[in-house]
């Protein structure tokens, strides 16, 4: 049960943060929200990685047998670099909102409802 | 906002061992944890503790946001053409020809326990440099603009 | 004619140029606005070759493998890797290279039309860059044979999609629409991611056709399915999840529009290439097809009532082109509810498909049309509110042409390529089951009763005295419009040959699970 803790983390991260996404009024707040859930699936293919006596496959000198294959820590890798260039649009999105109707709530902001 | 003396200061003199540190990141990004993006990103916190510590106008004649756009396309150019080579030797997108084959980058990956041979990876440094040039122009211009709204919302 | 490396490593090339374009495009935008406009041009007609290329070279000799950074393009399983897949893989079969041909066209067609109908704008630099962006993900999308490699495209897409839709930003409302398409996007996202690390840490392989042939149906697969669905009929505007399309569809610039058409129909593509080629027969088909033909119907009731009342020409569109996701849905749907039955499936079930993939096809030329019609008219009256308009078919008579086109195909009126999906629909599926036969039979003539009402209000009545000025759309913005409305036609007047040649080929590569995994693993 214990080594399963990771997992436990994900879900609990998951309902967070659909749970900041889904509540928060604030746009900023939904975004992190959008972050926590970014998080929660990283860790997840992290966790996913794990092996027990694995070696990492940057030391040349051991056994090829023990090495772990890198494929999880690349996908989070580049999860990461997707969630930046995410992040980064939606600020400037929320930049942009601000200057125009001069607040972040979401409540306040849908001009678009008919 | 200009911050003050002592700040602006430090931050120049930090700018230059954040800027090395970055490059190292980048250099280094086939041997150890890290590259092209962990390092570009470590350069444009250089960019952004300059844009911190000095007011938006300064910044603006300090950094051109044109030389990093240009700065930009030229490592994603650089990343694409890397790849395109290949092409011309009659393997496949992204083949790694440089590897193992004494040029640059192109030594054999010495066996057993070692600090790590520089030169070696073949194409994967030429790769981690494109990035690395390209992240940096990219985050620095992203953080530019979002300075550059802010500004004018705190006018209005 | 073409040089022999650039023909073996056409699939790679096929997203280089676009991605290598869009990187040039703000250098070359340097020098001159011309300049720009006619690199932009070239980079697209090259993708087009490419593409058609490609088409041509699946449609005749099969499927093509690429392996990107492998010693030979087809080696897909390196000697030394103990028999996994572990390179990142294109593998284009029919269906993959029906929704290249359709990128390609759509694409070629809107570049041109937005040379133009956005030259007035500023940013362009951005505005290029970010559309050949979006051309060579949709692209990669289609052609990708890795389930990691299909979530970055999606992501690259949805990155690029949410910043044109929100192109026009001194306009909040742009901006909110294209945030509430980003919010979407990236949460179908990281759903998409999820269900990779499930299958992932199960399986240990993210290649499709090595996932299809060890995969289980376990419950953890069924997780995976639903989060996977999920994700994607939100990115494809599939009720209920449909609720960013009207917005982000009639706020982004109507070239970006058509083109944002056919990224959802890249994530369409995406559920079936999932459904039918990477869980295949190991899903409980009858259950996952019913839920498809479920979201179908819904969407078609629900887009085309809420159609009806709107004001905005273009929301308008948006809210039939979700209408029209519903009758690919059904039509896919039924095929996918009766995979499993040989008997059933060579009846109605391929027919089925087949229609619902030609309406793939037909949807992204006619929609795409029809866009582009509204963009024409917004251009050159400057709303889009139907209430102001009117009597403008004195003065743009090209435009009045072809939205009739697009009218008369989307409502399924012959000899419209509309009508020849709509019937393969309505035939195959009143087998199924006759009531969701009538139902899409209602959603048709609703259509077309909108669209009558759209045209009446546009075009007919008496000219009103705001718009004596209005002169017909620029000619590259004409030139844009008739690709599509000559391929509206000529599907439409020989569907025969493009069933035959086009669609029947990609229903097979869906439903031919075996064959697919066979093409992949064999090659080493």
């Amino acid at each position: 049960m214990f080594w399963n803790l990771p997992y436990v983390a994900v879900v609990l991260l998951t309902v967070i943060g659909l749970a900041t996404i889904l509540l928060k009024r604030n746009l900023i707040k939904i975004f992190f929200g959008v972050g926590i859930l970014t998080s929660a699936v990283n860790l997840f293919i992290i966790a996913l990685g794990y092996r027990e006596g694995g070696i990492a496959p940057i030391y040349t000198y051991a056994a090829s047998e023990n090495m772990v294959m890198a494929t999880p820590q690349a996908l989070t890798l580049t999860s990461i670099v997707i969630g930046v260039a995410t992040t980064a649009l939606m600020l400037s999105f929320a930049v942009i909102i601000y200057k125009t109707y001069g607040t972040v709530n979401v409540d306040e902001i849908r001009e678009l409802k008919e | 906002m200009r911050m003050s003396k002592i700040v602006r200061f430090s931050a120049d003199v930090l700018f230059g061992a954040i800027l090395i540190f970055g490059f190292y990141i980048i250099l280094h990004g086939h041997l150890t944890p890290g590259g092209g993006f962990q390092g570009g990103a470590v350069v444009a916190t250089g960019a952004a503790l300059v844009i911190v510590a000095y007011s938006y106008e300064e910044v603006l004649h300090m950094i051109k946001k044109a030389g990093l756009m240009l700065q930009e396309s030229a490592g994603l150019v650089m990343f694409a053409g890397v790849a395109l080579i290949a092409l011309g030797l009659g393997t496949t997108f992204f083949f790694n020809y440089l590897a193992n084959s004494g040029l640059l980058f192109g030594m054999s990956v010495p066996f057993g326990p070692n600090p790590g041979e520089l030169n070696t990876g073949g194409v994967l440094p030429l790769m981690n440099i494109a990035v690395g040039i390209e992240v940096w122009g990219g985050l620095a211009i992203v953080i530019l603009y979002m300075l550059s709204g802010i500004s004018k919302a705190e006018e209005a | 004619m073409i040089p022999g490396f650039i023909a073996t490593n056409a699939p790679a090339l096929l997203i280089a140029v676009p991605l290598l374009g869009a990187f040039l495009s703000p250098v070359i935008g340097i020098i001159s606005r011309d300049a720009r406009a006619l690199w932009v041009l070239a980079i697209i007609t090259l993708t087009a070759i490419i593409g058609y290329f490609v088409a041509f070279l699946v449609y005749t000799e099969g499927t093509v493998l690429y392996v990107f950074g492998a010693a030979e393009t087809a080696l897909t399983v390196p000697p030394d890797s103990g028999g996994i897949p572990i390179r990142i893989i294109f593998a284009i079969d029919a269906m993959s290279a029906l929704m290249v041909i359709i990128a390609v066209t759509v694409g070629f067609a809107v570049i041109l039309y937005s040379l133009s109908s956005d030259s007035r704008r500023s940013g362009l630099e951005a505005y290029y860059t970010i559309f050949l962006l979006m051309i060579g993900a949709v692209l990669g999308m289609v052609s990708t044979g890795d389930l990691f490699n299909f979530f970055v495209f999606l992501e690259i897409s949805s990155l690029a999609s949410a910043g044109l839709v929100a192109y026009k930003v001194e306009r909040g409302l742009a901006v909110e629409a294209g945030l509430k398409y980003l919010l979407v996007s990236t949460i179908g996202g990281i759903f998409f991611l999820f269900a990779i690390g499930i299958l992932y840490g199960q399986y240990n392989a993210l290649n499709i056709a090595m996932l299809a042939e060890v995969i289980q149906w376990t419950p953890l697969d069924k997780l995976a399915l639903v989060l996977i669905i999920a994700a994607l009929a939100a990115k494809c505007g599939a009720v209920p999840m449909h609720f960013w399309t009207p917005d982000a569809y009639s706020m982004a610039p109507s070239a970006v529009t058509a083109m944002l058409v056919v990224a959802s129909q890249a994530s369409l593509y995406g559920l079936f290439r999932i459904c039918f080629t990477l869980y295949g027969m190991t899903l409980s088909y009858v259950t996952i097809g019913w839920v498809i033909i479920i979201l179908g119907l819904l969407s078609m009731i629900v887009g085309v009532t809420m159609a009806i009342p709107q004001k905005d020409i273009k929301r308008l569109m948006a809210y039939h082109a979700v209408s029209q996701t519903g009758y690919m849905l059904l039509g896919v749907g039924v095929g996918l509810a009766v995979l499993g039955d040989q008997a059933l499936l060579s009846s109605y079930g391929t027919t089925a498909m087949e229609g619902g993939i030609f309406h793939i096809f037909n949807h992204a030329m006619y929609k795409g049309l029809l866009f582009l019609t509204a963009g024409a008219i917004i251009y050159q009256v400057g709303t889009s509110d139907l209430n102001r308009m009117g009597g403008l078919g004195h003065k743009m008579k090209w435009t009045m042409i072809f939205f009739i086109i697009g009218a008369l195909a989307i409502a399924g009126i012959p000899p419209f390529n509309g009508f020849a999906s709509k019937f393969l629909i309505y035939e195959s599926v009143f087998a199924f089951s006759p009531i969701l036969s009538i139902i899409a039979m209602v959603v048709s003539i609703l259509t077309l009763a909108s669209f009558v009402k759209v045209f009446h209000s546009v075009f007919m009545g008496p000219p009103l005295p705001e718009h004596e000025n209005v002169k017909e759309a620029p000619h590259t913005m004409l030139i844009g419009m008739t690709i599509l409305a000559a391929l509206v036609i000529i599907s439409g007047i020989f569907p025969e040959f493009f069933i035959q040649n086009l669609i029947a080929p990609a229903a097979n590569a869906l439903i031919d699970q075996a064959g697919y995994i066979a093409t992949v693993l064999g090659g080493a």
